[in-house]
């Protein structure tokens, strides 16, 4: 994400740093100039180039090629496109600026804006569970799971015969005699060779062989043979083409008038705005699609006053932790860089030392820190305190310290890693200059050496802030949450920051039905709000650079 | 040069905005693919089958045995057991869900929701499962699944410290203090508790999560509140104050001490066994705590067959006919460590006193409810628990708002 973002700077400041064309003649000049470059002269660089681009088109026809296979025509589209522009860009001499950002302008449309466009769409749809599909498949699996095998009907031999096109049954009766049927036509008594107990032959209809019946199975799956003239009496179908069970439906699909009937009770169904059936007296079947519904899932997410309380101290709590995650990280990780910045013996052990914990994965320590501090069997208890029962990760208290701890220890060399870059390039000069005015060592701190390493790291501290806002897996792993609030009636906790929340509550972690539109539209609130604080910093940085 | 990066940039927003826009027919191309697939396949037809590691190597020797008797090609893709359900669930609609998949009975009911299951007709095999493994499967009449395994959890004894069954409760308790042990009873508990292993202890109260119809099935309206609830509530207060039940105990803990040797007793399913490879065992019945019988939920794994399967045919030939063989239950027996489902199968199992006592526990046993409203349990079920146990929370009070925090959760 964050090269993404880089990308998009770099993009930008491309785009503004870029000096304006000074007028025709030099343009012409340089275009003139440019007519000599190894490229132009179809040297090495431009045979480096056509290879590249061979294997880059290559794939691109393969992506094509699969695309027109599956039939998914908007990738093929999409990836034609992409493929014109990258042969335009890269073999044109106009767009010199377009070749560096290409690919990154690529990758941000398709991991950023495209995931982001989609988290859109389905915050006002209401995808979840029971609208997980389309009406289409919705109908399909209401009707398949409304029939009922006829109670005591018999297991009959079954035979898959055709007709040309129309496909049949052929069936062994329980009493011996032979029948044949299809859609069309019910079952009728037939002659037919019957050999180990199944039709092998029948006047009038071919008898398909196993790979011919495989190769139309959807059309043999979705065959009904009506019994008899009575639609009542049900009908045959088979699900592996050896045995015929009989059927009958109890909801039935009309299909102009676009309702379900059950044919048991005579109660009608119709399609609602909520992408369900539902019947006069309120009550709907269960399979529903999916459906737009506007602003429902933002109202719904904000007007449950089961929500209302924990809410906002799980806001507050998530601003806390963003913020206190990158102070603490920031000042410690500042500290131990300007400490180790002074020549000392040692000093690359003690910096290595000190990157370790940021060479084990955000997955991985978590979990680990969540056993050192277990109450009863912890290491932190037992060995660090002697045995003292102390409830790190289940007192509300002592958790939300536990949390910014691990993160902590987690953050700082990161936080450490970036301080000593920075002063390792401070300008020595203004060091000098600060020295020779007489500026002790504190004040050279405070007013040079500061505010030369703020200009350097804020737009890292902004983005360390926003990856907090959502830091999802420390929480998740360290304290799932909890420990839980005691007064709401709601499975959230005092740990929980607003993305756990959204896990929770749009039921991803299983103990709700699952809402991917509620999932969204949160999240969507929670994009809002770290753009909004990125954009003021990212704002008020600016003016830092102009002081200097 | 600017303008050249406006155009692009315009041009791949369109790109983008069109994707958003192409996603509403995404129904049309689903179909499409559909065909496309099913005129590649035509020939030879083939099955695609999710399976977690466990069960591999027992669908493979099935699959070997299909393939060469249709000619058709099964491929098996190994997922994460936790993952199946949401994959399934999010890949059916798309078209690239598989044929078959693995699954537990509980997650039937937000499979049916879903409409991603097709049912499944077991015809004349169905008589050859045990009963309480094809009605797991069943919803409103119809099955949806082909059991393979029945799982429950039972008392794993240590025979070496303790050498009769307990009747009840105090039994365990004063036989695991006689055995002078570091702990008289294990169950895992943990923070957020553990209401699964807990059930039998609160049935044998009379609580039962939901209340059950005359067929076995389980209606959405709670039954765990009341008198008896509340008596279980208390019961576990008084047994978190004597410290016999505590949140300490975790999975991990309780397993590797009861390996060893630091209890007579564990509550646990033969999941656990592995780690007691060097121990005497005996499966007992779980002692009740209360006036009723103690009855842990069973659990039925099976396989279930996609609604927008395009093999069809071929997916349940294979369920049907291959899968519920003798041969093929006990290989995923042996895979596995769990009593088939197949009465012959499970019939040759129990030979092993083991799997018979799992298989004698479980007969007694009550299915999990599949209805979707049990997903919304869990939660507060759970921590009520645990809170209750810690003795964080008041027993009777506690257990009254979880009931009508779980109503809450059911209405919304």
């Amino acid at each position: 994400m964050t090269d993404l973002q880089q990308s998009r700077t770099a993009s930008r400041e491309a785009s503004d740093d870029a000096p304006a064309p000074p007028g025709r003649p030099s343009r012409r000049f340089r275009l003139g100039r440019r007519d000599e470059s190894p490229a132009g002269r179809y040297g090495a660089g431009f045979l480096a180039k056509l290879a590249l681009m061979a294997v880059v088109d290559a794939f691109g026809v393969y992506v094509v090629w699969s695309a027109y296979l599956a039939e998914s025509w908007f990738i093929l589209g999409a990836m034609v496109a992409m493929l014109v522009v990258a042969n335009w860009v890269y073999f044109s001499r106009r767009v010199v600026p377009l070749k560096y950002v290409l690919p990154g302008l690529i990758f941000l449309f398709t991991f950023q804006i495209f995931t982001i466009g989609y988290t859109g769409w389905v915050a006002f749809t209401n995808y979840g569970d029971g609208h997980n599909s389309t009406k289409e498949d919705a109908v399909a699996a209401l009707l398949v799971q409304n029939e009922r095998r006829v109670e005591g009907s018999p297991a009959v031999p079954l035979t898959v015969v055709a007709d040309g096109d129309e496909l049949g049954f052929a069936v062994v009766q329980p009493d011996g005699t032979t029948a044949v049927g299809s859609a069309e036509e019910p079952l009728e008594a037939a002659d037919a060779t019957v050999t180990e107990g199944r039709v092998t032959a029948v006047d009038g209809w071919e008898v398909l062989d196993r790979a011919e019946v495989l190769a139309r199975q959807g059309e043999v799956t979705d065959l009904r043979v009506p019994v008899s003239d009575d639609p009542a009496a049900g009908s045959v179908r088979t699900q592996d083409a050896r045995t015929g069970y009989v059927y009958e439906s109890t909801l039935v699909y009309d299909e102009a008038a676009d309702t379900m009937t059950d044919t048991a009770t005579g109660t009608v169904y119709t399609p609602n705005d909520e992408g369900q059936f539902e019947a006069a007296d309120g009550s709907t079947l269960n399979v529903g699609w999916r459906v737009f519904v506007g602003f429902d899932n933002f109202t719904t997410a904000f007007s449950d006053s089961r929500y209302s309380g924990p809410f906002f101290q799980i806001v507050v709590w998530t601003f806390v932790f963003a913020f206190a995650s990158v102070a603490t990280t920031f000042l410690l990780g500042m500290f131990l860089a300007s400490v180790f910045n002074t020549p000392m013996r040692g000093r690359k052990i003690y910096r290595t030392l000190l990157i370790l914990p940021y060479a084990i994965p955000g997955f991985v320590a978590p979990l680990l820190w969540s056993g050192l501090l277990n109450r009863s069997f912890g290491f932190v208890n037992q060995v660090l305190l002697g045995g003292a029962a102390i409830p790190w990760l289940t007192d509300p208290w002592l958790a939300k310290l536990s949390i910014i701890g691990v993160n902590l220890w987690l953050g700082f060399p990161y936080m450490f890693l970036i301080c000593t870059g920075a002063l390792q390039s401070l300008p020595t000069d203004v060091l000098e200059a600060a020295k020779i005015d007489g500026a002790g060592r504190l004040r050279t701190w405070r007013s040079v050496v500061m505010p030369l390493l703020l200009v350097s790291t804020t737009p890292l501290l902004i983005s360390s802030f926003a990856f907090n806002f959502n830091n999802f897996a420390l929480v998740y792993m360290l304290t799932g949450g909890g420990p839980r609030f005691e007064d709401a009636s709601v499975p959230l906790g005092h740990t929980d920051i607003m993305i756990t929340m959204v896990y929770s509550v749009a039921g991803l972690d299983g103990n709700a039905p699952k809402d991917f539109g509620l999932a969204s539209a949160l999240s969507i609130v929670i994009f809002v709000i770290i753009a909004t604080i990125s954009a003021i910093a990212f704002k008020r940085t600016r003016s830092l650079e102009e002081i200097n | 040069m600017r303008r050249s990066i406006l155009i692009a940039s315009a041009l791949v927003t369109t790109l983008a905005l069109s994707a958003c826009g192409s996603s509403e027919d995404a129904g049309d191309t689903t179909e499409g693919t559909e065909e496309s697939t099913a005129e590649a396949t035509e020939a030879t037809g083939s099955l695609t089958v999710w399976v977690d590691e466990t069960r591999e190597t027992a669908v493979e020797s099935a699959a070997e045995a299909f393939e060469s008797e249709t000619g058709a090609e099964v491929e098996i893709v190994l997922k994460n057991f936790e993952d199946i359900r949401s994959d399934f669930i999010a890949q059916v609609p798309t078209g690239e869900g598989p044929d078959v998949t693995v699954g537990a009975h509980d997650w039937l009911g937000e499979l049916i929701t879903n409409g991603v299951v097709a049912p499944v007709e077991l015809g004349a095999t169905a008589d050859g499962f045990e009963d309480v493994a094809v009605e797991a499967f069943t919803a409103d009449g119809a099955v949806y699944g082909m059991p393979y395994a029945i799982e429950n959890i039972a008392l794993i004894r240590n025979t070496e410290l303790a050498d009769s069954a307990p009747a009840t409760w105090d039994d365990a308790i004063s036989m695991g203090e006689d055995a002078d042990t570091k702990y008289p009873f294990l169950i895992q508990t943990g923070t957020e508790g553990d209401p699964y292993t807990y059930y039998p202890f609160q049935t044998s109260f009379g609580a039962p999560v939901f209340e059950q119809n005359e067929d076995g099935s389980y209606s959405p309206e709670l039954a765990m509140g009341g008198d008896a609830g509340t008596a279980y509530a208390e019961w576990l207060a008084e047994q978190g104050e004597a410290g016999t039940l505590t949140t300490d105990i975790t999975y991990d803990i309780a397993v590797e001490a009861f390996a060893k040797g630091q209890s007579p007793f564990i509550v646990g399913g033969p999941w656990m066994l592995e780690q007691f490879a060097d121990l005497d065992l005996a499966i007992d019945p779980i002692p009740a705590a209360g006036d009723e019988a103690a009855q842990p939920f069973v659990g039925v794994q099976g396989f279930y067959v996609s609604a927008q399967s395009e093999n069809a045919l071929l997916a349940n030939d294979f369920l049907v006919n291959y899968l519920s063989t003798e041969e093929a239950q006990t290989a995923l027996f042996e895979a596995g460590g769990r009593p088939p489902a197949l009465t012959a199968a499970a019939d040759a199992a129990s030979s092993d006193p083991i799997v018979a006592g799992f298989r004698e526990v479980g007969a007694e046993a009550v299915p999990m409810p599949s209805i979707p409203e049990m997903g919304s349990v869990w939660a507060f079920w759970g921590v009520t628990e645990a809170n209750i146990i810690s003795g964080k929370a008041d027993p009777a009070k506690a257990w009254d708002k979880m009931i009508s925090d779980i109503e809450g959760a059911l209405d919304s």
